[in-house]
Order: structure tokens, then sequence, then C-alpha cells
């Protein structure tokens, strides 16, 4: 079994970050899954998806071209990049979310445990329910705490005690201690960073596969952030995560595998986003193969 | 060189710079204060009708008002008041049956526009019809009913009145509905949808519930106005003196009898038009406290 994991990031690199919050994670786990959880789940770090040459268009307009990678189960898997570089794109095409999108079409193959998730007799409300979402902005329903969490596991038909599979969503997004005594108010009244787990606590009620973040805490401040990314960790032990990050050091901190995405201008003047680099984290931020890599991260992009 | 143009600064506060009002130009001073009571008094002035007409229907309905008057059946009678009773239940009636048929489907035909059609060509062609039938004058849609129904029937009605008034207050709920799907921001239904929720559980549970005030509030507000209209009724109803409750029978209501008897000319008919004016005015009124009361108790907090 490969022995992967992040490395921290080394003086020599200039990161460009401004946050100041030292000792929460800048020192990641020297193994793939979390420190102290005892064996390594089982299959850990076999691919759980893999894209072969995925490109996704928008009418005409191919947004991004040629992704091929896999997300590996139980890792982290970040993806990063200048704006514009359709890593949100890529990350919305691993559950169908851009099936929403008016024009919106994927060329290329998805395949989760082997199965193309495009193949014409899946349902994306199955791929969705095994591949959950957690959005940039903090977006819980405008119900109670308590009916938030509930909302998925109800209109999936999962059977149990309800109350107890709420508690344990939240106690899974570490947010149970903080609302147990308000769980019938609204989620809107909640602070931004709770906002965000409880929307993790919402996707994880649904008992996920895999879970997609987009840039959760582009939205938070560091305290919130620190929350948010410790939790990440916690939930490996369980879930397959891939994120979406524009802060380098998050996804430094957090993430196995790393995804390093740009901007290309084609001969007619179009903007595509491709993937540049796909490597172990610590290989990605202290010895890129790939001269744009070390460019962005060493804060030199243009 | 606009220092130049402008007014010495006072010296009087030694201070090279002058910050006070007087530095300004004279024509901006001027502008500034033309403009600013020119604001100050426009609702002064939108509200001297207002007034007048509150004024006026509550003076004068005040002095019939009475128990008796708001029970007794109608008359025409150039001798006795008689009442309002049998046109208050008629018009309570009516207008309850036209928001029954109005409001379902206008909210069903909202929630197609917005999360359905969204801009192909139905959803534009129903949007435009109805943003058409918002401005047809009321009296079209009683010659409507009266040409499509009341002369295929053979029989003036309540149920004719009230499909009139559904008729007048479907584009208003519509548009109005539609403007509040649209204001449920897109981030709720991703969300419902990434937790593998389809389209309609995510419209009845997600959507429908974060825009139901406003939907409510929008509605109600149709009804209140529906509940005033005069004209789509008197073509449409014929009348009746005494309590009606079969809907497929001529009814009585309110707007009806301040028309017919505002354009009497015996004293004690106007006398009836100003107290009938009063109990429509007072019951929508009500209707419109009712909208408020409902827009704020279930508005969702914050966002």
């Amino acid at each position: 079994m490969t022995r992967i994991g992040p490395t921290p990031v080394t003086e020599g690199h200039a990161m460009t970050s401004t946050e100041d919050r030292p000792n929460v994670h800048i020192a990641a786990p020297s193994d793939a899954w979390a420190p102290g959880a005892g064996a390594a789940p089982q299959g850990a770090g076999t691919p759980v998806m893999e894209m072969h040459d995925v490109s996704v268009f928008y009418g005409a307009y191919e947004a991004v071209r040629g992704t091929t990678l896999p997300v590996r189960q139980n890792q982290i898997t970040a993806m990063i990049g200048p704006s514009g570089c359709g890593k949100s794109t890529i990350l919305r095409s691993l559950n169908r979310m851009n099936d929403l999108i008016a024009g919106a079409r994927v060329a290329g193959k998805v395949t989760y445990h082997g199965q193309d998730i495009y193949a014409r007799e899946v349902d994306p409300i199955q791929v969705r329910r095994k591949i959950g979402m957690v959005f940039q902005k903090p977006n819980p329903f405008p119900k109670s705490i308590y009916e938030n969490v509930a909302y998925g596991i109800k209109i999936n038909g999962i059977k149990g005690n309800m109350a107890d599979m709420v508690e344990e969503a939240l106690t899974g997004a570490a947010l149970w201690d903080e609302v147990k005594d308000k769980l019938k108010t609204s989620g809107l009244a909640l602070s931004g960073g709770q906002q965000q787990r409880l929307c993790i606590a919402r996707t994880i009620a649904v008992k996920p596969d895999v879970i997609l973040m987009d840039e959760p805490c582009s939205a938070l401040d560091p305290i919130a952030t620190g929350k948010i990314e410790d939790l990440m960790h916690e939930l490996t032990k369980t879930y397959t995560i891939v994120i979406v990050t524009h802060n380098m050091q998050q996804a430094a901190r957090v993430s196995h595998f790393t995804a390093f995405f740009t901007a290309e201008v084609d001969d007619e003047q179009v903007r595509h986003g491709r993937l540049v680099e796909f490597s172990e984290t610590g290989k990605i931020f202290t010895n890129p193969t790939d001269k744009r890599t070390e460019d962005y991260i060493t804060g030199r992009f243009g | 060189m606009t220092a130049a143009t402008r007014p010495a600064p006072a010296g009087a506060t030694g201070s090279p710079v002058d910050l006070t009002r007087r530095s300004l130009l004279r024509r901006r001073r001027l502008t500034n204060r033309v403009v600013t009571s020119a604001i100050a008094l426009a609702p002064l002035i939108a509200l001297v009708p207002l007034g007048l007409v509150t004024y006026t229907v509550i003076s004068k309905g005040f002095a019939v008002m009475s128990s008796a008057f708001l029970s007794s059946d109608v008359t025409f009678s150039s001798r006795r008041l008689g009442g309002v009773g049998p046109a208050i239940q008629g018009t309570l009636l009516i207008t309850a049956l036209a928001a029954l048929i109005a409001i379902p489907l206008g909210v069903f035909g909202a929630i197609y526009l917005n999360e359905y059609g969204k801009q192909n060509r139905l959803a534009r062609v129903i949007r435009t019809t109805s943003d058409v039938m918002t401005g047809v004058p009321s009296i079209v849609m009683g010659l409507f009913i009266y040409v499509s129904w009341v002369l295929l029937f053979d029989a003036q009605s309540g149920l004719a009145a009230a499909l009139a008034l559904a008729c007048l207050m479907l584009p208003v709920v519509i548009r109005s509905s539609e403007e509040m799907l649209r204001l449920v921001p897109d981030e709720l239904r991703q969300a419902s949808l990434a937790l593998g929720a389809r389209k309609w559980r995510t419209t009845v549970t997600v959507v429908l519930p974060a825009a139901i005030s406003g939907i409510t509030s929008g509605s109600l507000l149709a009804i209140a106005r529906a509940a005033g209209e005069t004209a789509p009724i008197v073509l449409v109803i014929g009348l009746v003196a005494k309590p009606e409750w079969n809907l497929l029978q001529p009814n009585v209501a309110l707007p009806q009898l301040i028309y017919s008897n505002a354009s009497s000319p015996f004293p004690i008919a106007q006398d009836r038009a100003w107290g009938a004016a009063l109990t429509l005015i007072v019951i929508v009124l009500v209707t419109t406290i009712i909208a408020r009361f409902v827009a704020n108790r279930y508005a969702i907090k914050e966002r």
C-alpha cells in the first residue's frame, strides 16, 4: 500500500496567504487517514471515482478540456487554480449538478465504482444521493436546524429513528454540542461557520459515499475555517472528499492529493480550463513537475 | 480652477478651508432646497385625496351604520333604509369562490413559469398574456363571462360573478407569485437537489415554503382588490333582496349596491350607498391587515 500524505509547506515557498492562524493543521498528518484512528478504513486509497478525458461544455464553449484524474477513497482531493480555470465546473460534473445548467454538457467519462454516471440508464438523483455536495455560500433551508438535517433523510426514505439520525449527523459535523438545546430554531439564525457545518450535517445525514465541497470556507473567518478543516479530517474516516479551494494553504493543510488547474488561451483567443498537474499534495507543493504549477504556488503567477 | 469660481472661503474661523454649506455654489444649494421640498410635498399631496375619500365615506356612512343595517335585507324603497346583510354575504361568498378558483390556478401557473417553463416559448406567451390581462378593463372580464357563461346558460348567478372576479384575479396572482418564487435563492434548490431530491419535491418542500408568505400576501391583496370590483359583477350577478346561498341563483354584492343606489335621486338610497361603501372599505381593510400580518408572521427571517 502506498503511504502518501501531505507534507508541511516548506519555508522556501513564499505563500501568499494573509491568514494568521498558527498551529492549525499547518502540520498535516503524516499518514493518509486520520491519525490515531487505528487501522486505515478498508479500501482506503483505491479510486472511488475516475475521470477520463472529461470536458465540460456550456453550449458550444468548452469551459474545461481533457481532465483525467482519480478520486481516492477516504482521501481528500483538492482542486486549486486561478479563477475561471474550471475547477468548480469539474467538481460539479462529478455529481451531475451541471445538468441543472441549461446548455451544459459533459464529454468523456466519469465513473463511480466503475460505472459511468453519465450513462443513459443512470438517474442523476441516485448519483447525487451517493455523491453529496457542500456549497460555497452556506445555504441552510429556511427551516429549523432539526428540519434541515431531517430533510434529506425524509426525502430519501431512510428508515430508523429520526431523532437519533439527526443527532448522529450533527455530531458527525461537530455541531451537536452547540445546537442541541435549540434544534427548533431556524438554521439561518446560526453563525456562518455553524451554518456551513449544518450544511455538512445535512449532507452526511443521507450517508453519501463522496462529499464534494465547493470552496466551503471562502465565506468563513479563519476560526470557522479551522473547525471545518478539522472536521474534514474526521470525515475522511468515513467519507471521500473532493474540495475546491482558492486557498493554497488550505489545500496544503488538508488534502492528500492536489489537482492544479489553470486557464489557457487557445489560438482563437478563447479561454479554456485545463488540468495541469495532479499529484500527491506534498509533491505538488514542494516539488511540482510543471513550471506553471510552481509559478502559481510560489505566487509568481501572472 | 474650480476653486477660483467658488466664493472665497470664509475668513471668520481663520481656517483656510471652508467646509460649511456656504462654500457650495448658490445654484447647488438652491437645487437641493427645491428638490427636497418637492419630495416632501409629494406624499402630502398624495395623502389629500386619500384622506378626503376616507373622511367622506366614514362621516356619511357612519350615520346609517347600525347592526340592523348590517343584517337587514336589501331594499330599493324610497322610504325604508333597508340593509346590506345579503350583499355582505354575497360579496364574501363570491369573492371566496373566486379566490378558490384563481389562487390555486395562479400559484400552479407561477410554479410552471418560474420552475419549469422558465424562458421557453409557452412560458413567455403565458407571461405576456397575463401581463396584458392585468391591464384589461374589468368590465371586459364581465362581458366575457356574460357572453361565454350567462348567455350560454341563460342565467345570471353568483357563480358567474365569481368566475368574472377569478378572471380578474388570475393574472395578478400569477405575476405576484412568480415574482416571489423568483426571489427564492437558487442555492436552496441546488442544496435540495444535491441531497437527492427530485424537482417536484424540491419545489413543494423547499421553494414553495420559502416563498409562501409573499404568495399569501400577494393573493390576499388580489382578493381585496377583486372584492371591490363593480363592473364585472353588475353584468352577470343579477339581483336579489334576500340572502342567497345557492351559487347558481342570482346574488347581490356590495359594489353593486353602491353603484345602483348612488345613482338614485332619493336621499335615503344615497345613504344606503354610503353605508354600503363604508362596509366594503372595512372588509377590504380587514383583508389587507390580514395580508400584512401573514406576510410578517411567515416572513423568512434574515437573508
